[in-house]
């Protein structure tokens, strides 16, 4: 599958799973467990990062019509999506890893231990992010502080899940043909 | 004289080329504080027209995906639901006319106050059903869309009950085939309320944000008979709703600490995890009403 059909599917699947699965959880009063934003995680090594973050504007902002509330996600979204490339090379291990894998996983990372701090620091950014704005807007500071430590846990738990159950393959590609 | 102003030309040039390259090499940078900034402005903006932001057209493209779905997930909830109008239908057929002895109106010497209606011209009230495409309650603002819109002879502002005759909320806005209903659990929902066993006293129900299906009614003052269990039900001051849907049940009483005022908490009685079906209730007479109302303005200016 061409990379570009791979990622318009995810970023579908993504979305309705997140809607329609996972919004409709509600763990102990108001904490929800997030998983969309792993599209974004998983996007190419090799892109524009104005592109990187157009399409993570529009993730964020098409999950917010669904929950009609519109610039919380898309804001989250597009703070991720700018650190990310930062973090990306604080956390690969050798030089011009990102030229021979097409994206981050925990085989193109170098292990499990880079590629779950990499995740791990995104989903607390994106999380704390989501709820101060949340915060801001409604008040109640200390309920969403509690909301993002326990949504972060379940969140993990559940992007752990994922990358074990659908593993992804990646080709090692090098330039000496 | 010349030269000096070459020399100053140059000089401004530089200055154009250093902005230039300022704004290139940091225009990733920029164009995330753009969109960062624009997603600000929306959630502002939003919160304070949210009538306005609604944009109709995600309202309709999100509809569409909803009722899709929500094709699947009604199947699984047939059972619930059927026996939920079974009973709609009993109350119904039991408040029947002909169930009833009617009086006899030839001989009937004083009249109501509103013209008696045999043929039904004088209607009020108008239901018109509709089935929920999509629900919420993770979320600080709440709402029910439904499949009904303009062209189903859907308005604002009009009261929606649901099947066990539960208040669900108020239409906040409407595209051609679709309808947002701002429902009780959302933080600018107020609905004027009173309780069952002491009819006299209104307060208003709203929502703080914590737990779906548990709501607030305050401004009963504690002169009023509160107990835990009383039913709470419209008041039908505003013309929006009827007088007499249920909102929901006492569950627990609480003084408030800077008022004479108890704090009621209130389950509600429809459940929001599970809304299916819902009737939006047109005000027929509200229009003359409101220009009452605005007479009376201009008269007091």
């Amino acid at each position: 599958m061409s990379p570009l059909i791979k990622n318009i599917v995810r970023f579908a699947l993504f979305l309705l799973v997140q809607h329609y699965v996972l919004d409709t959880i509600h763990l102990h009063q108001l904490v929800t467990p997030y998983i969309y934003f792993l599209f974004i995680l998983w996007m190419p090594f090799k892109m524009n990062r104005s592109v990187q973050l157009i399409i993570a504007f529009a993730l964020g902002i098409t999950l917010d019509a669904f929950r009609s509330h519109p610039g919380f996600h898309a804001a989250a979204c597009v703070l991720i999506a700018y650190l990310r490339p930062f973090l990306i090379n604080l956390f690969i291990p050798q030089e011009g890893a990102d030229s021979n894998y097409d994206e981050p996983s925990v085989q193109s990372m170098g292990g499990y231990l880079p590629y779950f701090i990499f995740v791990t620091v995104l989903t607390v950014i994106h999380h704390a992010w989501l709820f101060l704005l949340q915060a801001w807007q409604f008040g109640n500071i200390w309920y969403f502080l509690g909301n993002t430590l326990f949504s972060t846990a379940i969140s993990l738990l559940l992007i752990i899940i994922t990358e074990i159950l659908f593993a992804r393959k990646q080709k090692f590609r090098t330039n000496t043909i | 004289m010349v030269l000096e102003f070459r020399i100053s030309i140059l000089n401004i040039l530089a200055q154009v080329r250093n902005v230039f390259l300022f704004i290139r090499r940091y225009s990733t940078f920029l164009f995330f504080l753009i969109l960062q900034g624009s997603c600000i402005y929306l959630i502002i903006k939003y919160s304070k027209y949210h009538q306005a932001a609604f944009s109709k057209t995600a309202l309709e493209f999100t509809g569409t995906i909803s009722k899709k779905y929500n094709k699947v997930q009604y199947y699984f909830q047939l059972d619930k639901t059927n026996a939920d109008l079974l009973k709609a239908n009993e109350r119904l057929l039991n408040a029947q006319q002909k169930n009833f002895n009617q009086p006899d109106t030839l001989n009937l010497i004083s009249q109501g106050p509103v013209s008696t209606d045999t043929l039904q011209l004088n209607r009020k009230w108008l239901y018109m059903a509709a089935k929920v495409v999509q629900q919420s309650t993770i979320q600080q603002n709440n709402y029910v869309i439904i499949n009904r819109g303009s062209n189903q002879q859907m308005k604002t502002d009009l009261g929606v009950v649901d099947i066990n005759n539960g208040v669900v909320g108020k239409v906040v806005e409407i595209s051609n085939n679709y309808a947002a209903i701002m429902s009780l659990l959302h933080k600018d929902s107020k609905i004027s309320a009173m309780l069952f066993k002491s009819h006299d006293v209104v307060g208003t129900v709203s929502w703080d944000g914590r737990v779906p299906n548990i709501v607030q009614l305050t401004g009963i003052p504690k002169s009023a008979k509160v107990v835990a269990g009383d039913s709470v039900i419209t008041s039908g001051l505003t013309g929006t709703f009827p007088s007499g849907y249920l909102i929901g049940r006492v569950q627990e009483v609480l003084p408030e600490t800077s008022s004479n005022n108890y704090l009621l908490k209130i389950k509600t009685t429809v459940n929001f995890y599970n809304v299916q079906m819902v009737y939006a209730i047109d005000n027929l007479q509200k229009k003359e009403i409101s220009e009452l109302e605005k007479k009376l303005e201009k008269k007091n200016n």
